[in-house]
Parts: structure tokens; C-alpha cells; sequence
């Protein structure tokens, strides 16, 4: 019995991609079980927290692993949105829907090399205000090509047919019909997983490990041989991809691809919800993102309650993110989750010293002792380079 | 000679590291003191945790009667202390003559342009380039640059950190000698920190040498200069 | 022909309000290597205050006053306040800081004043002037915002130039430790920059809304713009930041004139791309590659 736990562990500790499978396939337990028991709504819901996670794991990735800030992935999900809406115009279009979505991710990346290879090969705020200036040009395109984009109306997304075999396997597994509404947001979910698992495997190989030594001394990094530029491209174009599925997502979801719907706010927001989880950590992402869907419909009630007009009642929400933001940078720069994995470790670390004072005598490396804290997860936390 | 700069069981660090570990000693009215010792000996850090960069963990530093640990470094110049840091430390952006009349703004009292005509009496070279950027200067001027700021606040006590670090030997001989110059004029007393220990103690009365941190020798620059251990074990001649 | 003196003088008068707003970013990133992109919502606040003293009857130059003022107040309070603790750490922090207070400005306006259009009053005709009977696009606002942002960087010049005090800002941005040893006061050097740099950001806000409409988010463009221009004066430089702010408003004018105002955010996001790729030290850098 406790050769076979030696024998789990040492799996568990061995294959990095293994532990991501097996946490994505629980997740994915969990999304099937919470989407079953909940209302179209609520379904719909969890759809726009899906695909918020998806954008705010890219942004996560590459703020906190590589250091670097995008004010665009609001308008870097719009080009998938759109790109999406452009595939999908009618109940007739007959491109499936895995190639839509893939579609979407290669033109955000195609526009992620772009915008990256002029502006993040350079350390400083260059990145921070070219992502900025997409967030701004890129409700214009829209409005400017007004025949193809739709102007201000933006264009109508048509979501395809259930396949039938998805609507089988569904009553299989559930015994209930698949709502339109759920199968929306059993895609958005599954993309989710898989994004997340793609980013985790990334983060985790050599090309993270670069990211990371970017982030945290240019100089040693370049000595290393790491190519400066070459890593920090990479991360913003991994990062844009993201956005990419998470517009695809967005579009399926609101079946519109409008200007409205991309504002600097929405931009800003992600980055106001990977700040809140934790710079670098994609629960984090998951985290803000809830907060992203779930939190306004309270803050706009309370303010509702305290007698401000519904429309102003509405900027409550960005109100709270941007304090909140503000307070997590003055505050605890590890956000939410570091935080609270910061806690963890050092309980940890405390008792398995208690731990060792007490065997002391015996074993002075008591085996089941955790590691050094080598891994501190407050490294994941911003360290942006100086000059 | 009485003592203008006395310094008390000074500790200092970085973090969990000890720059400096109970350093006592001081530095005569009116003479040249130097500290030497290697490379991470502590005696940028001493010059730093003096001049209020650095913050002291324990002891104290006393300038001529008044308590300097826990002055704040702005206040310094006011105080008739002023500390030329290593890699002399010219604001490059700014002209010759902008640099020297900052070095005037923290002293106590007016500013007049009597005191830019004695530095660039002292140093004809910046008097002929006093409208050009400071970045184009070469290194020698540069250090007479620093040296002359400090002056414009009418120090008492100088510290001047490895002003010899990267120059020419001609340009180190030239400095050392306008510093003894000085010295003798204007009754400066200098805390000279040095790895060049050999020029440093030509022009110092005294010397105290750091290793790790602590105090290893305290003596007259003459006696210092002939202890043949001393020298092999810490300054490098 | 018309058209083309008239978009340039549009492209003129746009061209000084960017690069006084592309001067407070500068001044802000030579002290304290921060991009200061709540400009924008600073700027925004500042106008609404004098729309609420336009609104209660008083005159356009008090409230004019009255936002520059409160512009210099909140600059200094935002350095001291939130930005000061996160001088000196990580760059990104920092940056996500001024991100939080964009936010945070954007709401809280929202909030108040709501997040409709509101007209803003002008105190000079917005009707272009009439030379040999034909009208071109100079109107006497516009000759206001030229005049006002000459006067503005006349000013500044001489308080840096000429002043102990610009002295010690200068020292300060440039160097702050050999500053401190020389006896500036750095912390207070920086919180005058941020006042000013506000005063100035403001400036701009109120010459974008004179005889135009106003709402939480009119100056989100803006601060792109002035972040553009900056970029192409090489980021570190008020002179170029005035120059590339001049280049840029003529450059957008014949975007908005000839192709569509639609793709102007756009035109300016291909000029700055073009820049970093070609010379990201800026127009007037030496070397074509300055930094990687």
C-alpha cells in the first residue's frame, strides 16, 4: 500500500503534463455536474465566466510569467468574434465548428504577430500602449467597414445545428435534452480546459521557463542565450491566441460580434481580474473571471438599493475592480490566490519544522518533507525587469 | 588634531547579508582619512550608511558635535557634509555649469557666483566648458566635475568614494594632488574610500582598513604603508 | 487646395493638444519611468469640474481655473498617495497601478455625473474665420489652443531652464540619488512633476471639450495619441514629444479627412508600430536601435 502511494506520488511529481490531464479531466467532471443542474441562464452565465477564464489565461501568462502588459485583449477577442461571426453568418454556413474556432484563434494570432513583433521585442511601456491603441482603433475598423463589419450593429452570429451524435452522447450521459444555451456553454468550457491545459504545459516546458527568465533579469536571461525579443514575442502571440478563442466563445455565446461589446473596458477589466486572482496563475484567471460574470448583477443591486439609476449603478462593478486592483498592487502583489498559496506554503513549511525538530534525532531528512521553497509562489507575482 | 567624524559601532546590511559589522573609528579635522580594503569590504556601504543612503541597523555617526545617523540624506549638504558617490556621479543631461550650481542648492545660506568662479578657478578646464552637457566630458572631468560640485556647498567633511576608479594614472596623480591642494587650503577634512591603496595613503594622515565588515587595522597612513602583512593580506601591494 | 489647407489646420490645432498631452506623459516617464496612461480620466475629471461650475452659472474662465487647479491637486495627490509606494519596485506594478486608477477615475465619473454626452462651452467662436470670403478651418477656439499650449510650454521651458526649482526637478528625473546627496528633496520633486504634468494633461482635456461634447471616456483616444506622439519623440524628450505631437495631429487630420475618422485610432496604432519597428528610439534618436 504505501509502495503504491511512493509510486502515485512520484508520478504525480514526475509527469507535469499527466497532473494537467487528470485536473483538467476532474474539471471537466465538475463543469458537466454544475452545467446539468443549472438553468439555460445561468448556463448562459457561466458561458461569458468561461470564456472571460479563457481571455484573462492568456492575459495571465503573459503579464505574469513574462512580465509584459496587454491593454488590447479586449480587441484581440473581438477579432476572433468577428472572425467567428464572418464564418457562421448563416444557418447554411457549413464550416465546422472546431475550424471556426481555430479560424478565429489563427487570424488573432496572425494580428498578435503584428502588433508583438513591432511592439513587444522592446522592454518598456511600448506593448502597454500599442495594445492600447488596438483597444481604441479596433471598434473603428468595425464601424469604418460598414458593409462587411456590420457598423454599429455589429453582425449576427448563427449558431450551427447540434450535431446529432452530440445531442445522443448528451442524453446518454445526462438523461436530458441539450438546451442550445447548454451546449454553448459546454463548448465554451471545453475550450476552456483545453486552453488552460495548453497554457499550464507551456508555462511549465522551456519556452515558460524563458518567459519567466525574461521577466526576471534580462541581463541573466541574454547571458543564458535566451533571445530577448524572440520570448517576449512569443509570449504576447500565446497570450493573443487565447484572446482569440476566448472571441470565438464570446461570439457563440452572445450570438453578436458588435463594437459595443469591446470596449477599453473590457480590456481593462480582464486585466483588473488576473491582477485580483494572481499575476501568473491561471486559477487565478478562473477566479477573477467569476468575479468578472458574477459580481456585477450584486454591486449594481446594492447600488440599485442605495438610489442611484440603474445606469449608474452600473459603473459600481468597474468601481469595485479598479479599487480592488489598486489595493491588491498597494497591498498584496501576489493576488488573491498567491496569496493564500503563500500562507499555505509557509504553514507548511512550519510544521514539517516542527516535524523535523521532533525526528531530528533519527532522520534528519524525514521523507515526505516538502521540497525547498525554491518554488515560493511569490515569484509568480510580478517581477518586472528594470531598465 | 580633533576629531570631526566619529564613527560608533556602525552596522549595516542588505537583507540577511552584514556589509558592515561594529565599525568604529574617525576621521581628524582638517586631514585626509583613508578606508581601504578589497572589493566588498564594506566601504561603499560605510559611505552610504554615513551619509544617510543607507540605513543603519545600529551605532551612530557624529559630524563636529551634531548626530548624523538618522538625518535624512537631503539634509546632508545643509549639515556641511557631502559625499561624491562612486562612478562619480555626474547627472550627464545637465551642463557643466548646471551640475555645479545644484551642488550650491542644499547647502545652508546664499548662493552667489562668488562660489562658481573659485571652483572654476580651481578647475580651468570646466570654466571653458561650462555650457557643455556634462556627457561629453571625459573622465578626469568628470571627476573634477564632482569634486567641484561638492565644493560649491562649502563642505566641511567630504567623502568621495574611489575617485581614481577607471582613470589614467597622470589623471589619478592630478586629483590626489588638487585634493591635498584643497585640503590644505580650505581645511577640508576627507574620508577617502580607495582600492588604489598605495595613492590613497600618499595623501592620507591616516588609514583604516575594512575586511568583511570590520575594522582590521586603524593606524597612521605611514605605519600602514610599512606593514608588509597588512599590506599582502588586505591592500594589495 | 481648400481642403488641404483646412486639414492641415485642423491637423495643427489637434496636432498642439497632442503634444501637450504627449509633454505630461513625458514629464511623468522621465521622473518616474511610469507611462501615466490615467491621464486620460484624470483629465476627464478635471473637465467635468468645470462643467459643474459652467453648469451653476459661473463664468468659462473661472471654471477654466478651477480644473487646472484641481488638476495640479489631483496629480500631486495621486503620486503621494498610491503611486509613491510602488516607486522604485517592479515596472509592472506601476504600470497596473495607473490601469486601477483608470479605472477607478472612469467609474467614479460614471457614477457622479453619468455616462451620457454632455456639451462642453467654449469661450471663442467654433465657426472657422473668414479670410477673403472664403471660411477656413481656423476657428478662434482653435487659435485659443494654439496660443494656450505655446504659453504652457513657454512656461514650462523657463521653469525648467531657469529656475532652482526646475533644476532640481531636472536632477531629480535624471538622477535621483545624486540628487538626494545633493540635497534635493526628491520625494517632493516628483509630486511637483505629477502636479504639473496633471496641470498640463488638463489643459489638454479642457481644449478637446471646449465647444464639443464630453462623457467618461472622451479622453481614452486622446491618451493614445499623446502616447503616440511621445513615442515619436523618443519618449524621454519634452521637445519631441511636442514635435512628434505636431507630426501626429497632422498625420491623423489627413486620416480623418481623406480616408475616414473611423480609422484614426488606427492610423495612429500603424504610425506608432512603424516607429518601433524602424526607429524605436524615436525620430530624433542616434541610433536607429536604442534599446531591444
Amino acid at each position: 500500500m504505501a509502495a503504491l502511494r511512493t509510486r502515485a506520488s512520484a508520478w504525480w511529481a514526475g509527469s507535469i503534463l499527466g497532473r494537467h490531464l487528470l485536473v483538467a479531466l476532474l474539471g471537466l467532471v465538475v463543469v458537466v455536474v454544475v452545467l446539468e443542474s443549472s438553468s439555460d441562464f445561468r448556463n448562459l452565465q457561466l458561458a461569458s465566466m468561461a470564456y472571460l477564464g479563457i481571455a484573462a489565461g492568456g492575459l495571465t501568462v503573459l503579464t505574469g510569467l513574462n512580465g509584459q502588459i496587454s491593454l488590447g485583449h479586449g480587441a484581440l477577442m473581438a477579432i476572433g468574434a468577428y472572425t467567428t461571426a464572418l464564418l457562421l453568418d448563416d444557418r447554411e454556413a457549413s464550416t465546422p465548428l472546431p475550424l471556426v474556432v481555430l479560424a478565429a484563434v489563427v487570424v488573432t494570432l496572425l494580428v498578435g504577430i503584428a502588433v508583438g513583433a513591432a511592439a513587444a521585442r522592446l522592454h518598456g511601456p511600448y506593448l502597454a500602449g500599442a495594445t492600447l491603441a488596438l483597444a481604441v482603433a479596433v471598434p473603428g475598423i468595425a464601424l469604418y467597414f460598414k458593409e462587411q463589419l456590420g457598423g454599429e450593429q455589429g453582425l449576427r452570429v448563427v449558431l450551427p445545428d447540434i450535431p446529432a451524435w452530440v445531442l445522443d452522447l448528451a442524453y446518454f450521459v445526462t438523461g436530458q435534452d441539450l438546451t442550445r444555451s447548454r451546449y454553448v456553454a459546454y463548448l465554451a468550457w471545453l475550450t476552456l480546459v483545453i486552453t488552460f491545459v495548453l497554457l499550464a504545459n507551456l508555462a511549465r516546458s522551456r519556452v515558460g521557463r524563458r518567459w519567466r527568465a525574461v521577466r526576471d533579469d534580462e541581463v541573466a536571461a541574454e547571458l543564458a542565450g535566451v533571445h530577448l525579443g524572440r520570448a517576449r514575442v512569443s509570449a504576447f502571440v500565446v497570450s493573443a491566441a487565447a484572446a482569440g478563442a476566448a472571441g470565438a466563445m464570446m461570439a457563440l455565446t452572445v450570438r453578436l460580434a458588435a463594437p459595443s461589446g469591446f470596449t477599453l473596458t473590457l480590456s481593462l477589466t480582464l486585466l483588473s481580474a488576473v491582477v485580483l486572482g494572481g499575476l501568473g496563475s491561471l486559477a487565478g484567471a478562473l477566479l477573477g473571471a467569476a468575479l468578472l460574470t458574477f459580481l456585477p448583477q450584486v454591486v449594481t443591486d446594492i447600488g440599485v438599493d442605495a438610489g442611484l439609476s440603474d445606469i449608474r449603478a452600473a459603473e459600481l462593478a468597474p468601481l469595485v475592480y479598479g479599487v480592488v486592483m489598486v489595493l491588491v498592487i498597494l497591498l498584496a502583489p501576489a493576488g488573491i490566490v498567491g496569496t493564500v498559496r503563500t500562507a499555505l506554503l509557509k504553514r507548511r513549511l512550519r510544521r514539517s519544522a516542527a516535524a523535523q525538530t521532533r525526528t531530528a534525532g533519527t532522520n534528519p531528512t524525514a521523507p515526505g518533507t516538502p521540497g525547498t521553497p525554491t518554488t515560493d509562489p511569490a515569484t509568480t507575482t510580478s517581477k518586472g525587469s528594470t531598465t | 588634531m580633533p576629531a570631526m567624524l566619529t564613527v560608533t559601532d556602525l552596522a549595516a546590511g542588505y537583507g540577511p547579508v552584514r556589509a558592515l559589522d561594529g565599525v568604529s573609528f574617525t576621521a581628524e579635522r582638517g586631514r585626509v582619512t583613508a578606508v581601504l580594503g578589497a572589493n566588498g569590504a564594506g566601504k561603499t556601504t560605510l559611505l552610504r550608511t554615513i551619509s544617510g543612503l543607507h540605513r543603519a541597523e545600529r551605532g551612530s555617526v557624529d559630524l563636529d558635535g551634531q548626530r548624523l545617523d538618522r538625518v535624512a540624506a537631503e539634509r546632508m549638504p545643509a549639515l556641511g557634509l557631502a559625499h561624491v558617490p562612486e562612478g562619480r556621479g555626474v547627472i550627464t543631461e545637465l551642463t557643466v555649469e548646471e551640475n555645479l550650481r545644484l551642488g550650491a542648492l542644499g547647502r545652508a545660506g546664499k548662493v552667489d557666483g562668488s562660489d562658481l568662479e573659485r571652483v572654476y578657478g580651481l578647475f580651468p578646464v570646466l570654466a571653458d566648458r561650462r555650457a557643455a552637457t556634462a556627457h561629453v566630458l571625459s573622465g578626469g572631468e568628470r571627476q573634477m566635475l564632482v569634486v567641484g560640485r561638492a565644493l560649491m556647498a562649502r563642505p566641511t567633511t567630504l567623502l568621495l568614494d574611489e575617485p581614481s576608479l577607471g582613470l589614467a594614472p597622470r589623471i589619478v596623480a592630478q586629483i590626489f594632488e588638487l585634493l591635498r591642494g584643497l585640503v590644505e587650503s580650505e581645511s577640508l577634512t576627507v574620508l577617502l574610500v580607495e582600492q588604489n591603496a598605495r595613492s590613497a595613503l600618499s595623501i592620507a594622515h591616516r588609514g583604516v582598513v575594512l575586511n568583511l565588515g570590520r575594522v582590521v587595522a586603524d593606524d597612521d597612513a605611514d605605519a600602514l604603508a610599512a606593514d608588509d602583512q597588512l599590506r599582502h593580506a588586505y591592500l594589495g601591494f | 487646395m481648400q481642403q488641404l489647407l483646412n486639414t492641415a489646420l485642423g491637423g495643427l490645432t489637434l496636432g498642439m493638444v497632442y503634444a501637450a498631452f504627449a509633454l505630461a506623459l513625458v514629464l511623468i516617464w522621465r521622473s518616474t519611468r511610469v507611462v501615466n496612461f490615467a491621464q486620460a480620466p484624470m483629465a476627464m475629471v478635471t473637465t467635468f469640474v468645470a462643467l459643474v461650475i459652467v453648469d451653476a452659472g459661473h463664468s468659462y474662465w473661472l471654471a477654466f481655473a478651477a480644473a487646472l487647479a484641481s488638476g495640479l491637486v489631483l496629480g500631486a495627490v495621486i503620486e503621494r498617495v498610491v503611486v509613491r509606494p510602488v516607486e522604485g519596485g517592479p515596472e509592472i506594478n506601476a504600470v497596473i497601478l495607473t490601469l486601477g486608477l483608470f479605472i477607478v477615475l472612469h467609474a467614479l465619473a460614471a457614477v457622479i455625473f453619468g455616462n451620457r454626452y454632455r456639451s462642453f462651452p467654449a469661450p471663442f467662436g467654433v465657426r472657422g474665420i473668414e479670410v477673403g470670403g472664403t471660411t477656413i478651418a481656423l476657428t478662434g477656439f482653435g487659435i485659443f489652443t494654439i496660443l494656450a499650449v505655446l504659453v504652457t510650454m513657454g512656461l514650462l521651458l523657463l521653469l525648467f531652464q531657469r529656475t532652482d526649482i526646475g533644476l532640481r526637478m531636472r536632477a531629480s528625473a535624471f538622477n535621483p540619488e545624486v540628487a538626494r546627496l545633493l540635497g534635493v528633496r526628491v520625494g517632493r520633486m516628483l509630486t511637483l512633476g505629477w502636479a504639473l504634468a496633471s496641470v498640463v494633461g488638463s489643459l489638454a482635456g479642457l481644449l478637446i471639450a471646449g465647444g464639443s461634447l464630453v462623457h467618461p471616456g472622451y479622453m481614452d483616444s486622446v491618451v493614445v495619441y499623446g502616447f503616440v506622439a511621445a513615442v515619436l519623440g523618443g519618449l524621454d524628450s519634452p521637445f519631441g514629444a511636442v514635435v512628434g505631437g505636431l507630426l501626429l495631429g497632422l498625420a491623423l487630420s489627413f486620416v480623418s479627412g481623406y480616408v475616414g475618422s473611423q480609422l484614426v485610432a488606427l492610423a495612429a496604432l500603424v504610425i506608432l508600430m512603424l516607429v518601433l519597428v524602424l526607429r524605436p528610439g524615436g525620430l530624433f534618436a542616434q541610433t536607429a536601435a536604442r534599446r531591444v
